[in-house]
């Protein structure tokens, strides 16, 4: 029974890290309604640029984060001005495919500055389970996991502060809410667009470090985001805490599955358990958990 | 001057409904279809032929699979390679367990199977719409690659599921120089493209487009949504699935279920946007311009670094220039989606209506 535990926590605390990924297409999703398939390749990039800062220029973590950061907010604001305002208006296939292009983008550029070789990176908490979890509960809980975890808590409550306590937060939601209704306002749409980027930019750098820490630095960053898209179907691609909820489901079943089912049909299925478990969910609710239901009118 | 359908007055029904209602496409299509039988195998060399013409025309073929789901009936997919490589699969296991079977029956069947998978993973669209029923076919995706490798029956117990296709046979002739699998794929592609286009034209697609451009007044106006859903993504995949087989047995030869990725599913959808969503002549447009634009970025790259060795002694590295084609590539796509969101059939259409006029201004 212990060891079921284990296997739980274990898959509820890497579901935490598949929603901090989830979080940056939710945020881009809910303000402009674009799919942004290329947030995998941000998270790869801003891995990249930190642990190259680190490590070719020998900058201090303290300065290496800041810099790493501003890169992030300018690549947002440069998506903004020169990939979504030429599309303005388009359908969102063609929104969905801009960012498909930009994610081979930001992939080739981010491996001609940082080199395609992959690097360790190290955040200081090491990959080691509790010893007094483990003596006491006879559970092994990684420090990593829950550091993992804390990081993404105090994420989502600084951006759910963010959007309900702030002036922009709140011309978020309206956005979100009605482009027409808020522009008619007088809220500046593609100021508010290049925020959101620029904080999905912020979110991808968190995500990054914590994924690269796990995993190293490397291209395979980038499938980072195929783990996220399971994580959105099920919990609604305009929820954050959709992004939360679902992360913890897809993380603990995938992990339970693994161990339990996996052995039984050969292994390896983890690639694509997580999809027929939003799958299943879907059935139920087509718009996911906490996703908006829409209604069809002729 | 030349491009003018003034003086042809059509007097039967069927005269006004033909593909190629005016004359002078009618000539062109017959000499563009002479030409690729005719004079192309017997002038293009072996590059050209199975580096560039086959992987084309296959591409083609499997565009118009996915153009039929996407671009006519709206129902967005990233299953496409999956539904590729059941067809490659199927035709193996067909040739390799059932001997003698003709090699257009293979293709046949193997297009069958990919439909039948299809159709399957299809089921979901009745339910969800959208981001997340493309989401949704990314498990089709995951789980048939690892289907494939998982069940080692599927590849006749090969390492790692790498199959070799067998060699092709018709009426008693065997089909192994580029030229034979040249014109064997072209005959293929040939016929379905022109299937597909008829039966776009048919009451059947027109329910597609119809569940495409809104499936509640779809349905209200009673078209049965169920049957139409499932039916786009059987002949979607039914097309993929013989595009599959050909990869494997006309373009590669060898081929593992891990060719055929996300990233082939990705490679076929930019060719739908690329060419035009909802258009057959788009689909060829479109696979050629995405099968064309490595090879010639390659091309340039190899120039400019002759260029640079030549003056500077100096050449860029390996991983600059590999690296520089993705951001080329993933560049021009939005530089494509900007300027020209219908793609390239929309751009030869608005070329053939400036034809018309042409020279005069209006």
């Amino acid at each position: 029974m212990s060891f079921f535990f284990e296997v739980l926590v274990a898959g509820l605390l890497s579901g935490v890290m598949y929603a901090l990924v989830a979080l940056g297409f939710v945020l881009i999703f809910k303000a402009s309604g674009v799919f942004n398939f290329a947030q995998g390749a941000m998270v790869f990039f801003a891995a990249a640029t930190f642990a190259g800062l680190q490590q070719e220029h020998h900058l201090s973590v303290w300065l290496a984060l800041p810099l790493a950061l501003v890169a992030m907010v300018v690549l947002g604001l440069v998506i903004e001005r020169v990939v979504l305002r030429p599309l303005v208006n388009q359908p969102q296939i063609t929104l969905f495919m801009a960012t498909i292009g930009l994610a081979f983008f930001i992939e080739g550029m981010s491996q001609m500055f940082w080199g395609s070789t992959p690097r360790g990176l190290s955040i200081g908490i090491e990959d080691q389970p509790f010893q007094w979890v483990s003596d006491r509960l006879n559970i092994n809980i990684s420090q990593f996991d829950v550091f993992a975890a804390f990081v993404s808590g105090i994420l989502v409550v600084l951006l759910a502060l963010f959007f309900q306590r702030t002036r922009i937060g709140r011309a978020l939601r309206a956005v979100a809410d009605d482009h027409q209704a808020a522009l008619s306002v007088g809220i500046p749409l593609q100021y508010i667009w290049a925020i959101v980027w620029a904080v999905a930019g912020f979110v991808a750098l968190v995500a990054g470090m914590l994924w690269g820490a796990r995993n190293g630095v490397g291209f395979s960053l980038t499938f980072t985001a195929l783990k996220a898209l399971p994580v959105l179907i099920l919990g609604g691609f305009e929820s954050i805490p959709g992004a939360i909820v679902g992360g913890l489901i897809i993380g603990a079943s995938e992990k339970v599955a693994e161990v339990y089912l996996g052995p039984h049909v050969g292994g390896g299925i983890e690639g694509w358990f997580a999809y027929v478990i939003a799958l299943a969910f879907l059935l139920v609710r087509p718009e996911g958990l906490f996703g908006e239901k829409h209604i069809d009118r002729v | 001057m030349l491009y003018r359908e003034a003086g042809q007055f059509k007097a039967t029904y069927a005269a006004d409904q033909q593909i190629f209602p005016i004359r002078q496409d009618r000539i062109v299509m017959i000499a563009l279809v002479v030409f690729m039988f005719a004079v192309v195998p017997a002038v293009a060399d072996q590059y050209w032929l199975s580096a560039v013409l086959i992987p084309v025309l296959i591409f083609a073929l499997a565009t118009i699979g996915l153009n039929i789901l996407t671009g006519y009936a709206g129902q967005l997919s990233l299953g496409t390679a999956a539904f590729m490589a059941v067809g490659a699969f199927a035709a193996y296991n067909l040739d390799l367990r059932v001997p003698g079977i003709p090699l257009p029956v293979v293709l046949a069947l193997a297009g069958v199977f990919a439909a039948g998978v299809g159709a399957v993973f299809g089921l979901p669209s009745l339910r969800i719409k959208g981001f997340y029923l493309a989401v949704a076919t990314l498990a089709a995706q995951f789980f048939i690659v690892w289907a494939l490798v998982k069940f080692s029956w599927f590849s006749n117990d090969s390492s790692s599921g790498v199959i070799t296709a067998q060699k092709m046979h018709l009426f008693g002739k065997v089909l192994d120089t580029p030229a034979q699998k040249y014109l064997i794929t072209l005959a293929v592609v040939v016929l379905l493209a022109l299937a597909a286009k008829n039966l776009m034209r048919s009451s059947t697609g027109r329910a597609f487009m119809a569940v495409r451009d809104m499936d509640v007044a779809a349905a209200v106006i009673g078209i049965p949504l169920m049957r139409t859903k499932l039916l786009a993504f059987a002949i979607s995949s039914f097309y993929c699935g013989v595009a599959g087989a050909l990869y494997a047995y006309a373009y590669l030869g060898t081929v593992e279920p891990e060719g055929f990725t996300l990233d082939l599913s990705f490679r076929i959808l930019f060719m739908v946007i690329i060419g035009g969503m909802g258009s057959i002549l788009g689909s060829f447009l479109g696979a050629a311009f995405i099968v064309l634009v490595p090879i010639g970025l390659n091309v340039s790259t190899q120039w400019l670094n002759g260029v640079l060795q030549s003056m500077l002694h100096w050449s860029l590295p390996g991983s600059l220039t590999s690296n520089l084609e993705l951001m080329v590539f993933g560049g021009l796509i939005i530089f494509f989606l900007a300027v020209e969101p219908h793609g390239l059939a929309r751009l030869w259409q608005i070329g053939k209506e400036k034809l018309r006029l042409w020279p005069f201004p209006h």
